[in-house]
């Protein structure tokens, strides 16, 4: 589980993050919402320990990130970058394999344990046939699952996913959000970023509304999607929609709906 | 929820693999280990003095221990295969060797396929390095250790240049090789107008031309070791070169350290680049155009990439090395030939990248 305390950070004397306190439970779904410049991927970069020199604290499973090593902190917890852009056309299983970098020693190569578990991977997230194709030559919503694939070779209990779905076509984003809620119900953590407040509804036990480097409410989905709450968060009137027995909300923006 | 999923992944349009190999990586290695092995024995039967098969077999068989044979071969026969040919063969294979394994691993830690010995500035540090230690009368041991720390230097200069320039990473990267080489090379001009023309001015030309000529098996018991201590270590940091190309913050993620691995690759990479040059002069191109070739042979993985380039450079070297000593009459030297081979190619890579 994810425990934030009084997390503050700032870009030089701007600053960018203000007291952030939350807290994730095991096997929850959480979705970070907010503005562009909000704070969102600063956040998460503070978490991961990319970025160093913030005050409080954030724990992963208790422990400190800020002290962790790399490789420590891998075991924890695996990141999934809103697009994963390898410098060269690695194949599929190359890319998977690449999650057992931190149970392995810093000049040992893989073995033959590792390329099973990577088989595991790629059929419990139902790619087995992609696996020798290369990473280029697929499209976005098969790489996500390809990186969420290499976080379960990670094996690490929590997921940080930024953006995961923020270059994928509407058929694209509703899988990989599937597969990852799929995973929560098997007890993985999940914290993710996301544009789409209506797919936070949809997927999340939680959402964290974040405005201007501070926590403007948290809560149950269905307290943070209300127009009050959206509004402020990002600057528009919205008007919100219940459907299906409140199992979908959806946001329109009221400048082009209401009447003059 | 798998109707929903198997329906998805199908509508995706699949683009074609245009890397389907036939062969594995560890196929393609072997072939290239045998192969090597077949030109290094062929290569002592080339040269101006003919050394028949059953003579040279004889020669090569009698140093092995517990081997009898009565000389049936001339004494300058076995001169020729012992103190000239293969000095030269073993030579051509390790500078080839060490240049485009240093290639393939400089292309891995700067997740730049542009990258290679001389575009970074390596050789042209090396080389001014060496230039300045012939200047200086230093000896071959001191050649070497100025040649290296010179191009330790220049690699530095350049990754630390990069850092500062805006803009386009691989960009930054290989116009900071290009400045970095050119002060190196006005450095090495002015050492050439002011050295004695009579003897050390010939002697610096010679290095900076890249040629195998007059290679001695004194050289090449002096070269080895520093190239051992850059292989070893990039061999089994191989695997490791694959997660750092995903990008920094990613491979920080799955608990390697970039900046590190990194670090420890170019300082291995310089090592075997520095060492090439200071015994063979720049031989340019090596470094660039074999790992590529080697990617479409074995793919991107450097748990296949490193050794194929290590393997595939010895081999290219050794037969552009046969080439440049018997196809004129005169000896042509080996760096103008690769030249000649690795400009075409690089030109056919800029317009294939440029395509996709």
């Amino acid at each position: 589980m994810i425990d934030v305390r009084d997390l503050s950070f700032s870009y030089g004397s701007r600053p960018v993050l203000r007291d952030i306190r939350f807290h994730v439970e095991e096997g929850e779904f959480v979705s970070l919402l907010g503005a562009n410049g909000a704070g969102k991927s600063t956040l998460f970069r503070c978490i991961l320990g990319l970025l160093r020199g913030y005050a409080g604290t954030a724990l992963l499973h208790g422990e400190d990130t800020a002290k962790l090593s790399p490789r420590q902190m891998a075991r924890l917890a695996a990141y999934i970058p809103q697009t994963a852009s390898p410098a060269y056309n690695y194949s599929v299983e190359d890319i998977v394999l690449m999650g057992a970098a931190a149970r392995l020693g810093p000049l040992r190569s893989p073995g033959a344990r590792d390329r099973e578990r990577v088989e595991w991977a790629l059929e419990k997230i139902g790619i087995e046939h992609l696996r020798r194709r290369c990473f280029h030559h697929i499209s976005g919503g098969e790489r996500q699952l390809v990186i969420l694939a290499r976080a379960l070779v990670q094996d690490a209990k929590i997921l940080l996913l930024d953006e995961p779905t923020a270059s994928l076509d509407y058929g694209n984003q509703i899988l990989v959000l599937s597969q990852v809620r799929q995973l929560s119900r098997e007890g993985y953590t999940i914290l993710q970023t996301t544009h789409s407040p209506e797919h936070a509804y949809l997927f999340s036990d939680r959402i964290l509304a974040l405005q201007d480097g501070r926590i403007l409410r948290q809560g149950p989905p269905a307290e943070i999607l209300t127009p009050e709450v959206m509004g402020a968060l990002y600057g528009i009137d919205v008007e919100i929609s219940s459907l299906f027995a409140d199992r979908v909300r959806v946001c329109t923006p009221g400048v082009l709906v209401k009447e003059p | 929820m798998d109707e929903f999923k198997k329906k998805i992944l199908s509508r995706s349009p699949s683009l074609p693999d245009r890397e389907s190999r036939k062969l594995s990586g560890p196929a393609v290695n072997l072939l290239l280990g045998a192969g090597l092995i077949v030109c290094v024995l062929l290569s002592f039967l080339l040269g101006r003095y003919p050394v028949p098969l059953r003579e040279l077999l004889g020669i090569l068989l009698e140093k092995l221990p517990g081997v009898a044979v009565t000389p049936f071969w001339t004494e300058t026969q076995a001169i020729a295969v012992w103190n000239i040919r293969m000095p030269r063969v073993l030579l051509a294979v390790l500078v080839g060797a060490a240049l485009s394994t240093a290639g393939a691993a400089y292309q891995g830690a700067f997740q730049n396929p542009m990258a290679a010995p001389d575009i970074l500035g390596a050789s042209a540090g090396a080389g001014f390095g060496a230039a300045l230690a012939i200047y200086l009368d230093m000896s071959s041991a001191g050649i070497t250790l100025f040649a290296f720390l010179m191009s330790l230097l220049t690699v530095a200069l350049v990754f630390f240049v990069s850092r500062f320039t805006k803009g386009e990473k691989v960009i930054a990267l290989i116009l900071a090789g290009i400045i970095i080489s050119s002060l190196f090379q006005a450095g090495t001009s002015f050492i050439k107008l002011v050295a004695d023309p009579g003897n050390k001015l010939p002697a610096i030309t010679y290095w900076l031309m890249g040629s195998l000529v007059g290679a001695t098996r004194g050289e090449l018991r002096y070269v080895v070791w520093p190239m051992l201590l850059g292989a070893i270590p990039l061999w089994l940091l191989r695997w490791r070169l694959n997660v750092i190309t995903m990008g920094d913050d990613d491979a920080r993620s799955l608990g390697v350290n970039p900046q590190r691995v990194r670090m420890a690759v170019i300082v291995c990479a310089t090592l075997l680049t520095a060492a090439s040059v200071s015994v063979s002069g720049m031989i340019g191109w090596v470094g660039l155009v074999i790992p590529h070739m080697m990617r479409r042979l074995v793919g991107s993985d450097h748990l296949h990439l490193i050794p194929a380039s290590t393997l595939g450079g010895g081999l290219f070297l050794l037969v552009v090395d046969n080439i440049s000593r018997n196809l004129a009459g005169a000896e042509i030297p080996i760096g103008i030939l690769t030249a000649f081979l690795g400009a075409p190619f690089f030109l056919l890579l800029i317009t294939r990248r440029s395509e996709s």
